[in-house]
Order: structure tokens, then sequence, then C-alpha cells
């Protein structure tokens, strides 16, 4: 009972960062139907901009919770900057052409980050500064750390912001109206380009927060991180059903569940093999995930 | 026609799709308060004509104007403040929203709620069934109320200028009435329309005047009561 407690609360921490980063790919694909693959990769961008950011703080050995609240907005901003830059230079050039133009560019953005960073930050594994002091609460038999408890507690407040956004604001009811129907929504006086530009930048500052919080609690950060983790997020994303914002949420934290149980067995060594057998499970059995729906037109 | 009483001027517009030359030289004029129909069979250029006018497309040559200023290859979301809105083929309802979530989008633009629910107990009051069902999500309504609740929109951000994009297409004879009529409507309030109809006989019988679309060009133009009686359109359109 303990060890199962234990492992859906790792579980949910794993799974939140999945969450966060599977919402990035779900948002971008819903208004404009492409799979932005260099999102993994901004989420690595996001924790070298925390990084740098805590760094030239001079944070390192001198914990704050204030201080780390505000390297991850900083981190979230340059890379929500960052996704803006990709959107406009890689992906709005190619707009109007076939979608496998637009998706083998997002796989050559993706590569030019990965062996980019390695050139720029170097391919050895940095040192994550210590923003946070490392503590272990134990409730009945189960541990918890505060790392961890940070993890869900700011993807949790991240994503009730996110759905306030998308519900309750004026670009929110534009980035739904873009996401169904893209020329339809110019009819209606919606400056789509502006539309999307917001989507890449608020995709991209989720990824950053994922990526501080991730390298606060394990701080080996290096150029590949995002690849995996990535590759995860977006399996997640289609799990709850590519272009559904509950769908990501829903999908990030069951990935996150099934990998971690998985990790607790014998079989440990195959705990990457979990999301990608989902991925092959959902395409034959389901394809459109579990928030997925085919819209029927009507006559 | 003195040039100022024309709200909208096409002149020698060309249109390409990938290799398709889908209008050819095509010049057509609507005045303020009129009901201009463009008959002609599928894939003539009609549907095109409107997406260029809009700005959905861009035009490869040839200017469109507006109350007099050259709007040529605007984008479209520029257009609607200035007054041009459209209620697409199709229709383009936002399914997942609700009837009254549909008709706020329609007012995107507009800052002043006063007048939004002004423009909204309008447009109940021109199709009561959209009240009946305005928390309803668009995609629960029947094929006519989708076109009901379309028309209704593109009215919502007061436009001087509406296009109908086959508003007509796939419904009920009964259904059609009341899209035709409401048309009427539309203009004795004062909004000029531009309106493109497989439906040439009911079309032509709501309009002032109409233009002929044969592959890609203006083959006639006239009142369209002299259109209706034109052999031609007789034989081809209205299946004399």
């Amino acid at each position: 009972m303990e060890t199962l407690l234990q492992q859906i609360i790792n579980g949910l921490s794993l799974g939140a960062i999945y969450a966060l980063i599977a919402l990035g790919y779900t948002m971008v694909y819903g208004v404009l139907r492409l799979i932005n693959f260099a999102h993994g990769d901004v989420y690595m961008l996001g924790a070298f901009a925390g990084y740098f950011l805590a760094n030239a703080l001079g944070l390192d050995g001198h914990p704050s919770v204030f201080w780390a609240i505000l390297v991850t907005i900083g981190a979230m901003a340059i890379c929500a900057a960052i996704g803006v830059v990709i959107e406009r230079f890689a992906y709005k050039p190619v707009r109007h052409h076939p979608r496998l133009t637009a998706l083998i560019t997002a796989i050559g953005v993706s590569l030019l980050l990965e062996y980019g960073g390695q050139v720029v930050f170097g391919a050895t594994p940095r040192f994550f500064p210590q923003m946070i002091e490392s503590r272990t609460y134990a409730l009945g038999g189960v541990q918890i750390t505060n790392q961890n408890l940070l993890i869900i507690v700011v993807a949790v407040i991240v994503m009730f912001g996110l759905e306030y956004i998308v519900h309750r604001t004026r670009i929110g009811k534009a980035m739904r109206a873009t996401s169904y129907n893209l020329s339809v929504a110019k009819l209606m006086g919606i400056n789509t380009d502006r539309v999307i530009a917001f989507t890449f930048a608020l995709g991209s500052a989720l990824a950053a927060a994922g990526g501080v919080l991730v390298a606060l609690a394990i701080p080996r950060i290096d150029p590949l991180m995002g690849l995996m983790t990535g590759l995860k997020a977006f399996v997640a994303a289609v799990l709850g059903g590519i272009g559904s914002i509950p769908g990501a949420m829903v999908g990030g934290v069951l990935i996150g569940l099934m990998e971690t149980g998985l990790s607790a067995t014998a079989y440990s060594t195959y705990r990457d093999a979990v999301a990608f057998g989902v991925l092959i499970l959902i395409l034959i059995v389901r394809p459109s995930g579990i928030f997925g729906s085919s819209v029927v037109e009507k006559v | 026609m003195s040039a100022d009483d024309a709200l909208l001027a096409i002149e020698g517009l060309h249109v390409f799709y990938g290799g398709i030359h889908a209008l050819r030289d095509v010049s057509l004029t609507v005045r303020r308060g009129e009901v201009v129909t463009l008959i002609g069979a599928n894939g003539a250029g009609k549907s095109t004509t409107l997406r260029a006018i809009c700005g959905l497309l861009s035009p490869a040559r040839g200017t469109i104007t507006f109350e007099g200023d050259v709007i040529t290859g605007q984008a479209a979301h520029t257009l609607v403040p200035r007054g041009i809105s459209m209620s697409p083929e199709g229709r383009g309802v936002f399914a997942n929203l609700t009837v009254l979530e549909n008709l706020e989008m329609g007012a995107y633009l507009v800052r002043d709620t006063a007048r939004i629910r002004e423009d909204l107990e309008r447009g109940f009051s021109l199709f009561p069934r959209l009240r009946e069902r305005a928390k309803q999500n668009a995609g629960t309504l029947s094929g006519g109320e989708q076109q009901m609740l379309a028309i209704a929109r593109a009215l919502m951000s007061r436009p001087k200028l509406l296009l109908l994009d086959e508003p007509s297409l796939g419904l009920a004879p009964i259904v059609c009435q009341t899209i035709f009529s409401t048309i009427d409507a539309i203009k004795t309030s004062g909004t000029t329309v531009l309106l493109v109809e497989q439906n040439a006989n009911a079309a032509l019988k709501h309009s002032d005047r109409a233009y002929v679309i044969e592959t890609g060009a203006v083959i006639l133009e006239g009142p369209a009561s002299d259109i209706a009686a034109h052999p031609r359109v007789k034989a081809a359109y209205l299946g004399e």
C-alpha cells in the first residue's frame, strides 16, 4: 500500500512535467495542425535559461524560494520569445506549403537546437544550481521531497492559469476560434498570425517551466535532455487526444504514472518503452485519443 | 452610375489556385443598398470572387475598391472593421462553442457591450430559433439553423457589405424560404448584400441585379429580372 502511494506521488510529479510539455504540443497542433517536434528542445532551452539566470544572479549555494520563482518566470519569458522566433522564421514561411514540409522543418529545428546546443553549451552535462534546499517529508510511510511537491504545485497552478486564459480571456477565445477553423476566425476579425505567435509563446513558456522544475529535482542538464522527455510528452498529448488541453494534462499524468509504475517492478529497464507501447496501442485502438473526437459535418 | 454610389467595385480581377486560372478578368460593381447575385455552375468562380473580396485569398491582378479605398490583397481580419463580413460556404460555425458564443465571436472586434447586446437582440429577432437554442453547442444544430447562425454571426460586426456564400446549399425548401426572406429583411435594414447561389431561381427573385459567371469570367450582367428572362440563363440555370 505504501509502495503504491509512493509510486503514485512519484508518478504524479513526473506526469506533471510531461503534462506541461504536452500542452505546448497540443496547443500548437490545435491552431496549426503541426507537430512541433522542436518543442522538447524548447524545454531543454528552458532549463539552460534557468541555469544561466541562476548563475548570473549568483544563486548557487544561496537557496531561496523567491529567487527560484523569479528564475523560473525569467526562463519562461526567454523561451516564450524563442518560441515566437522559431514560429516566425521556421514555420511561418512554410505555412502554406504541404503539411509534410512543416513537419520536416520541425524536425530540422529540433536537430538544430539539439546539436547547436551541444556547440554552444558543450555536450557535457552541467550541474544545475541548487536554488532550493532539498528536504524530504515523511507522511506516514510515504516520502515526498519538496522538489516533487513544488513540481506538482506549480504544474497545477500553471494549468489553472492556462484554463483561465483559454476560456476567460479575449485572446483565449481567439485561440479556440483559430483552432477550430483558421479562415473563419479571420472572418471574425481575428488576427490569426498574432494568435499563432501567442500560442507558441504560451506553449514554450510552459515547457520552460517544466525544464526549470525538472532541473531543480534532477540537477543535471544537457542539450539532449529534451529528446526523450519531448517524445514522451508528445505521446502524452496523443494519448489525451491531440488538440485537447484537458487531454494533454490527463495524458501527461497517465504516462508519468505508468512509467514510474513500471520502474518499481523488475522490468524497470523498460521504463522508456512504456510511452511508446502506449503510443502503438492508442494508434490501434483509439487514434483520436481519450478526449479527441471527430466532428461530423451536418447538412 | 456615378462613382460614389458604388460600395464595392472590382476591376479586372485575376485569381490563380495553384496552376488553375480560377478568375479571368472579372469586373463587377455593387451599389449601396443593393442585393446583387452571382450565379453560375459549380466551380465557375463564384466563391473565389467572394474569397478574394473578403481577403481570404489574394488576386494575381486587378483591383478591389471598397468605399473608394483600394483593398486588394489586404488581410481578411483588417477588412472586418472596414465593414465587410462574410457567411462562408459550408457555414463555418464553431461547433464546439454555443450559439451565443458563436454570435459573440462575430462581434470579436466590438468592445462596447451595450452594442453587442443590441445586436444579439436583433439577431434573435431575425431568427427566433437561435434564441431558443442560445445555450446549445452549435454542432448540435440542424443545417438550416447553422446557416441562420452563420448569417446572424456575420451581422454582429454591423457590416456595410454582407457576403453570403451559398446560404441555401443543402437546405430543405421551407428553410430556403426563411433564408431568402431574411435576405430581404437585411436589405430593408440598409445592409448591402452580395450573394452567391446555385439556386438561381430563388436568388434572382430576391436580388436587384445579377452577374452570371462561367469558367471564371463574367458572361452576363444586368437587372435580376432581365437575367432571369435571358434565354441562355433560362436554359442553363433555371431548368426551363
